[in-house]
């Protein structure tokens, strides 16, 4: 443990933590754009820039160990200015156009323009003017609304371990793009959306045919359904639609999703989707009650059994089913009906 | 194999065959002490270390370098002196880096000594990107073995057997006789497996840059060697400790190596009986820029930038008055005329607002407009800057683009407290040493030629006369009327009669010049 002094106050903190880190433990809140916790430390948005005593330059803490008898400052009057500057060359390069932008209300960098008191940047001059990528049928990239935090890039690599996309050019012209600028429908991306959920801005926003604003939806904490792993996720309801989804942090999957859970949510709402069971009448379905499907599967079965034995059957379960839900399935088969003619799709 | 015996019988072999070369030619003169140095005014108030063998032996022999001794220096470390002596060494030398910090080599060294790894590196940073310098080019074109036996020594005392040079692609030649004296350096046993013998081990390989200035600094300049995007990293750990691929790794310039060798053969307190007692040793200038004689000087450390300019250089072009003199290239700054007596060292550069820098020295005169001269090292930044951090890819462009307003004559009230601000933040704020010198040229200029920046805002006018929007052009009484100007005018706005005086519309003039060139009496001036 080392002793450090924030803003007058005196802590005892672990020994390798870094300053952004011991601030949040003591409920400092320091704001950063290009920061996450799973990545390897970067320092690229500076706004989470603080004084520490007897050093030359402004510090940005999510890159600075503590140490014993460190003097921090995280919002005297320099370090609120200089983050102001930052945040208002920021703004100076990004379309004002939060009144229809997606991410309005849920954007960090309007979050952090209205805690500043920034209107809009007050540098009158060049604004990146670059195409918007929307080969992707998930999710497009708007590279005029990009702040370049690196994250999309960064999760990309280190934790999705894809590579599809990087930084191309460099200074003022620097975007992210994909290898030889081919697009994100020809690129290694297999849209997991990964690089979306932590994109901060509205430069990487998921297609969507539904209009909402973030502050209409409540969100619904719930289990990925398509595959056994159980990857938490919180789906964006708006009234009793849902639509969107953000991945839970503090599930085991750490804020990640595959492109099934991200995007593939629009089942849900869907007309087509299967609420009730269908029984064929006279050769058309028709609605029935969960009590009557059962009591027809029962007789076909034990009709079945008698006529032809139990070899005559055959079971396959699903990859969308939990471990417990296929065990019990096999279950059924090999105990119930008598056959190990059982299967599931994963193992094809 | 190499051994002590046959590197000086080959130093005796070859030394008086590079000395009859030397005669013929007549460049050269020998002195009492054994020394060879160059002949002629330019070169008698220099005193050549980093470049002692640049123009007298023939680069690609390593024969002609071991005949002045060279190699001397790493079998004598190799065998009477520990890794821990030969650090001492380089602390008591004082050595500090040439690419322009001036850190001290010998605490550099001694870091990475004490860290315990399984491999450690020394890399030659040879990308030089400053606008004018090419210092790092003459020693690896002209001298390529002295940095190798810099390499292998540091190598040896911080228990490195890997190097690398990161070299500029720009630079063919320079890669060239590297790859040459690596070849040669190899053959003789002199780097690879168990040099003179001994159990060091010391390899060397090329690494080439593509191009990008950033790649200078350390951190980026390590990124494009494994095969990155040239990035800086963030410093939450010492190069020393966890360098290139995470392991203990020293990266040295080109001079600061080539200083090496010497020091072991002539000592450290040889070292340090040259130049000022915190900056020891000499110091490679580009002297360039609107100087008679514009070259490489190298001089003692703490010599005045008069002594530079006007003793060795022999003054301004065409006689015309000094008004500043630009150090450090795009990271330093203007220093004034009346600032020429400044003794040349790393604290005293750095009082006056400028920087030693890797050794850039642009000489100006009445004629260079300050301003400009600060946006064209802005535009140089903004065009280099790698993207990483805010202050540095937003703040400079913005910085430039308010130069650029100023020199094109639509400067306003507030532009200069608009840049004083930015490079506040630019400065502070900025991610690696790029951007927290970007400022620099804006800053020194303001703080030394601030009537200038004022005249172009306030009265529309360009004291140096160099900012062409600013310029007017304008015919005196002295006009004979022969018209010549107002036939010649591609825009046609110069009126008059014949044997009269003629006028120029200002407003419709594109100011290409060409009265002024046409004139028979040169009745046409700038003002």
């Amino acid at each position: 443990m080392v002793q450090v002094t924030i803003n007058g106050i005196k802590y005892e903190v672990e020994k390798d933590k870094t300053i952004l880190q011991a601030c949040r433990e003591v409920g400092i809140e320091i704001p950063t754009l290009c920061h996450d916790e799973r990545l390897a430390p970067y320092g690229a948005c500076r706004m989470c820039l603080v004084e520490v005593e007897g050093g030359k330059n402004l510090v940005t803490s999510c890159t600075t160990k503590v140490r014993d008898g460190m003097v921090v400052y995280t919002n005297n009057p320099k370090v609120i200015n200089a983050r102001r500057d930052v945040l208002d060359l920021l703004l100076s390069n990004h379309p004002m156009e939060c009144l229809t932008c997606e991410k309005s209300g849920n954007c960090k960098l309007q979050d952090y323009a209205y805690e500043y008191g920034l209107v809009d940047g007050t540098y009158e001059g060049e604004k990146r003017n670059k195409e918007i990528d929307d080969s992707n049928h998930f999710y497009y990239y708007d590279p005029n609304k990009c702040i370049l935090c690196g994250l999309c890039v960064r999760v990309c690599d280190e934790l999705q371990c894809t590579n599809a996309i990087g930084f191309e050019d460099r200074g003022f012209n620097t975007i992210v793009a994909t290898p030889f600028n081919q697009g994100l429908e020809k690129s290694k991306c297999v849209s997991c959306g990964n690089c979306v959920s932590v994109c901060p801005v509205g430069a990487l926003q998921p297609k969507t045919k539904v209009k909402f604003r973030y502050w209409e939806t409540k969100k619904v904490r719930t289990t990925c359904s398509y595959c056994g792993v159980g990857c938490q996720m919180d789906l964006l309801v708006k009234g009793n639609q849902v639509v969107g989804v953000e991945p839970a942090f503090d599930g085991f999957n750490n804020g990640l999703l595959c492109v099934k859970g991200k995007f593939g949510y629009k089942f849900i709402n869907h007309p087509d989707r299967l609420k009730k069971p269908l029984i064929k009448k006279d050769g058309e379905f028709v609605e029935a009650t969960w009590e009557e499907a059962y009591r027809l599967i029962v007789s076909k079965i034990k009709e079945t059994k008698e006529n032809y034995g139990a070899e005559a059957f055959g079971g396959l379960t699903s990859a969308r089913c939990t471990n417990e839900e296929n065990y019990l399935f096999q279950k059924l088969f090999r105990a119930v009906i008598g056959t190990n003619n059982v299967d599931h799709c994963a193992r094809l | 194999m190499m051994t002590l015996e046959k590197l000086r019988e080959i130093k005796e072999k070859t030394r008086p065959i590079l000395e009859d070369r030397l005669k013929k030619e007549g460049k050269t003169e020998i002195r009492e002490d054994g020394s060879i140095v160059l002949k002629g005014d330019y070169y008698k108030k220099q005193v050549r270390i980093a470049l002692r063998n640049c123009e007298i032996i023939n680069p690609d022999s390593i024969d002609d370098y071991i005949a002045l001794d060279g190699y001397s220096a790493l079998g004598k470390v190799l065998f009477e002196m520990t890794p821990a002596e030969v650090i001492d060494v380089m602390m008591e030398s004082n050595l500090r880096g040439r690419g322009g910090a001036g850190f001290p080599t010998g605490r550099k060294w001694n870091e990475a000594f004490k860290y315990d790894a399984d491999k450690k590196y020394i890399i030659c940073n040879a990308d030089e990107g400053d606008p004018g310098a090419f210092m790092d080019r003459s020693i690896l074109e002209g001298d390529p073995h002295s940095v190798l036996e810099g390499m292998a020594i540091a190598g040896y005392a911080v228990g490195a057997d890997q190097g690398f040079i990161y070299v500029r692609a720009e630079y063919p030649l320079a890669v060239k006789t590297l790859k040459k004296a690596i070849e040669q350096a190899k053959e003789y046993g002199l780097l690879g497996k168990n040099i003179f013998g001994t159990d060091f081990s010391f390899d060397i390989e090329l690494r080439l840059g593509a191009g990008a200035f950033v790649c200078g600094e350390g951190t980026a300049l390590m990124e494009s060697i494994e095969g990155k995007r040239g990035m800086p990293r963030v410093k939450i750990h010492r190069t020393a400790h966890k360098g290139l691929w995470g392991k203990p790794t020293i990266i040295n310039n080109v001079e600061t190596l080539a200083n090496v060798p010497i020091i072991y053969q002539k000592g450290a307190d040889w070292f340090r009986s040259i130049g000022t007692e915190k900056s020891p040793g000499t110091k490679v200038f580009a002297l360039v820029g609107k100087v008679k004689e514009s070259g490489l000087v190298e001089v003692p450390m703490g010599m005045t930038l008069r002594e530079i300019v006007f003793d060795i250089g022999g003054g301004v072009a065409d006689d015309r008055a000094i008004k500043a003199i630009q150090t450090g290239g795009p990271s330093g700054g203007c220093i004034p005329a009346d600032l020429l007596d400044t003794p040349v060292d790393f604290e005293s550069l750095a009082k006056i607002g400028s920087i030693m820098g890797s050794g850039g020295m642009v000489v100006m005169d009445e004629t260079d407009c300050m301003v400009d001269i600060a946006r064209f090292f802005l535009d140089f930044t903004v065009e280099e800057s790698c993207g990483k951090c805010v202050p540095c890819r937003e703040g400079t462009k913005r910085m430039l683009e308010i130069l650029e307003k100023i020199t094109e004559g639509n400067g306003e009230e507030g532009d200069i407290e608009r840049l004083e601000s930015l490079a506040e933040t630019i400065s502070s704020a900025s991610l690696c040493g790029l951007g927290q010198t970007a400022s620099n040229p804006v800053t020194s200029t303001l703080q030394y030629f601030r009537d200038e920046y004022i005249a172009h805002i306030r009265d529309k006018r360009c004291p140096a006369g160099s900012c062409q929007a600013l310029l007017e052009y304008y015919i005196t009484d002295a006009c004979i009327g022969c018209t010549k100007c107002a036939r010649n005018c591609p825009v046609s706005c110069i009126s008059g009669k014949v044997k009269e005086r003629h006028v120029i519309d200002t407003e419709t003039c594109i100011k290409c010049g060409t009265c002024m060139e046409v004139c028979p009496v040169g009745a046409v001036i700038t003002r």
